[in-house]
């Protein structure tokens, strides 16, 4: 690998997984809990919720970004707080790109998560009461083993999304090299260079392979849940 | 145990009053009279608009004095029209479920007894959608029998088989009944299933129960 990149595209690769896994990390309780809430019950307000969730898929990637700023930078009322009260900045850090690219992939966490909870006949949960479980040990252990494939391929689409998150991280937390120049604001800054089509060809090669890899690699863990999970005879619960 | 409960959902209204004492109580009526809603009231899978529930001298329900005890508290055990066995589970899984959460002085059956009576040892490895329909509703029996519940409530639990599958499960029933000695509440549509195990008939018509 060392002789195939240079430390720069090393370190933006580094980052993208770091910033990925974080976003993936965030995103998964909550994405899991509001699925949930969205599978499960009925109340007002839930076509709003629902439309507030679908957003960061349809708006410029640069507008959340740009209202992450807003309200998360240091002159920001969340970010000034967060600073005079514990030090903490957000904005144009590591832990702000994080931040972006979890606003910009949760929506698809949430969309297969969901689904599969809905195709889970609560049935299932009641009968688990019916033997003692409370509600929360059903869920763990009824629930959620049962949600699996979904919660698989929603985490590897969300890890997807922000290995490729631009607009909202370079709106949000800029371009800065070792701190928020990921891979695909590192291919951006080469093309913007002289000389610089060589090295970022080869990060296009390289994001080429990872959402590959990524992509098979849900299908296949999917697939070995179903198997697992004894859905080949009930396609019903899938 | 008795009950007096009332439950209303939209235009539908059920109304209860009952007191029972052991052996089996079928309850027999037409599909849509109330009866599962019932048996979920009874296992605390429902919330009535209004009444109460005593089990062996303990309040399960009164509405008046906000006392409600939950499912999972009840210690009732409940086998579905199509058995509800969890999927991603082996049968046995499935069966010590509700077994493992018992202390050993709370077990009143063990995995060998039940699965003896009910004559499913050789499942025991499979999954659920490796059954048949008759095998299937005998594995969620015994996954109910070995919660040792204090009740078992049985929702229309032949309905889904051919006829030639009941007349084989029935038996398997009887040998519950007479070999457990636990109380029962069987709901059905078929008469002729409640003359054959219950000890008392009651009937269920537009939500109304009585002899």
């Amino acid at each position: 690998m060392d002789s195939l990149l240079t430390p720069e595209e090393i370190q933006a690769l580094y980052l993208s997984a770091k910033v990925a896994l974080w976003a993936t990390a965030l995103c998964l309780p909550a994405g899991i809990a509001l699925s949930w809430v969205m599978a499960r019950y009925e109340f007002r307000g839930k076509l709003l919720l629902d439309v507030l969730i679908q957003l960061p898929m349809v708006l410029p990637p640069v507008v959340p970004g740009y209202l992450l700023l807003l309200v998360l930078g240091t002159q920001g009322p969340v970010g000034a707080w967060l600073l005079a009260e514990f030090g903490v900045v957000i904005a144009f850090t590591w832990k702000g790109a994080v931040l972006a690219s979890a606003v910009m992939a949760f929506p698809l966490m949430v969309q297969p998560v969901r689904l599969a909870f809905r195709m889970i006949d609560p049935r299932l949960e009641q009968a688990a009461t019916t033997l003692g479980a409370t509600p929360w040990r059903a869920f763990f252990t009824i629930t959620i083993p049962l949600a699996l494939p979904g919660i698989i391929a929603g985490s590897v689409l969300c890890f997807s999304r922000s290995l490729g998150e631009f607009g909202a991280t370079m709106a949000f937390v800029g371009n800065i090299p070792g701190e928020t120049r990921t891979l695909p604001l590192a291919i951006y800054s080469y093309t913007h260079v002289p000389g610089g089509e060589a090295p970022a060809l080869r990060l296009v090669y390289l994001s080429f392979a990872l959402a590959t890899v990524a992509l098979l690699a849900s299908h296949i863990i999917s697939r070995r849940a179903e198997r697992l999970l004894g859905y080949a005879g009930d396609r019903s619960l899938r | 145990m008795k009950a007096d409960l009332t439950f209303k959902r939209g235009e539908f209204q059920l109304a209860a009053r009952v007191e029972l004492n052991g052996g089996v109580t079928g309850i027999c009526g037409p599909s849509g009279a109330g009866k599962s809603t019932f048996l979920a009231l009874l296992a605390g899978l429902l919330r009535p608009s209004a009444g109460t529930l005593n089990f062996a001298g303990v309040d399960l329900i009164d509405t008046q004095h906000g006392i409600f005890v939950p499912a999972w508290k009840r210690h009732f055990g409940l086998v579905f029209q199509n058995g509800m066995l969890f999927p991603h589970l082996s049968v046995r899984d499935n069966l010590l479920y509700g077994f493992n959460r018992l202390t050993p002085l709370e077990r009143h059956l063990d995995l060998k007894t039940v699965t003896a009576l009910l004559e499913i040892e050789p499942l025991l490895q499979r999954r659920p959608d490796q059954l048949s329909g008759g095998e299937r509703q005998r594995v969620a029996l015994g996954r109910a029998l070995l919660y040792s519940p204090r009740l078992l409530l049985l929702d229309e639990p032949l309905s889904s088989l051919d006829d030639r599958l009941k007349q084989q499960i029935l038996p398997f029933l009887k040998r519950v009944k007479e070999e457990t000695r636990i109380p029962m509440i069987y709901v059905t549509h078929a008469q002729a299933e409640v003359d054959y195990l219950a000890d008392r008939v009651l009937k269920m018509e537009d939500g109304r129960l009585g002899e």
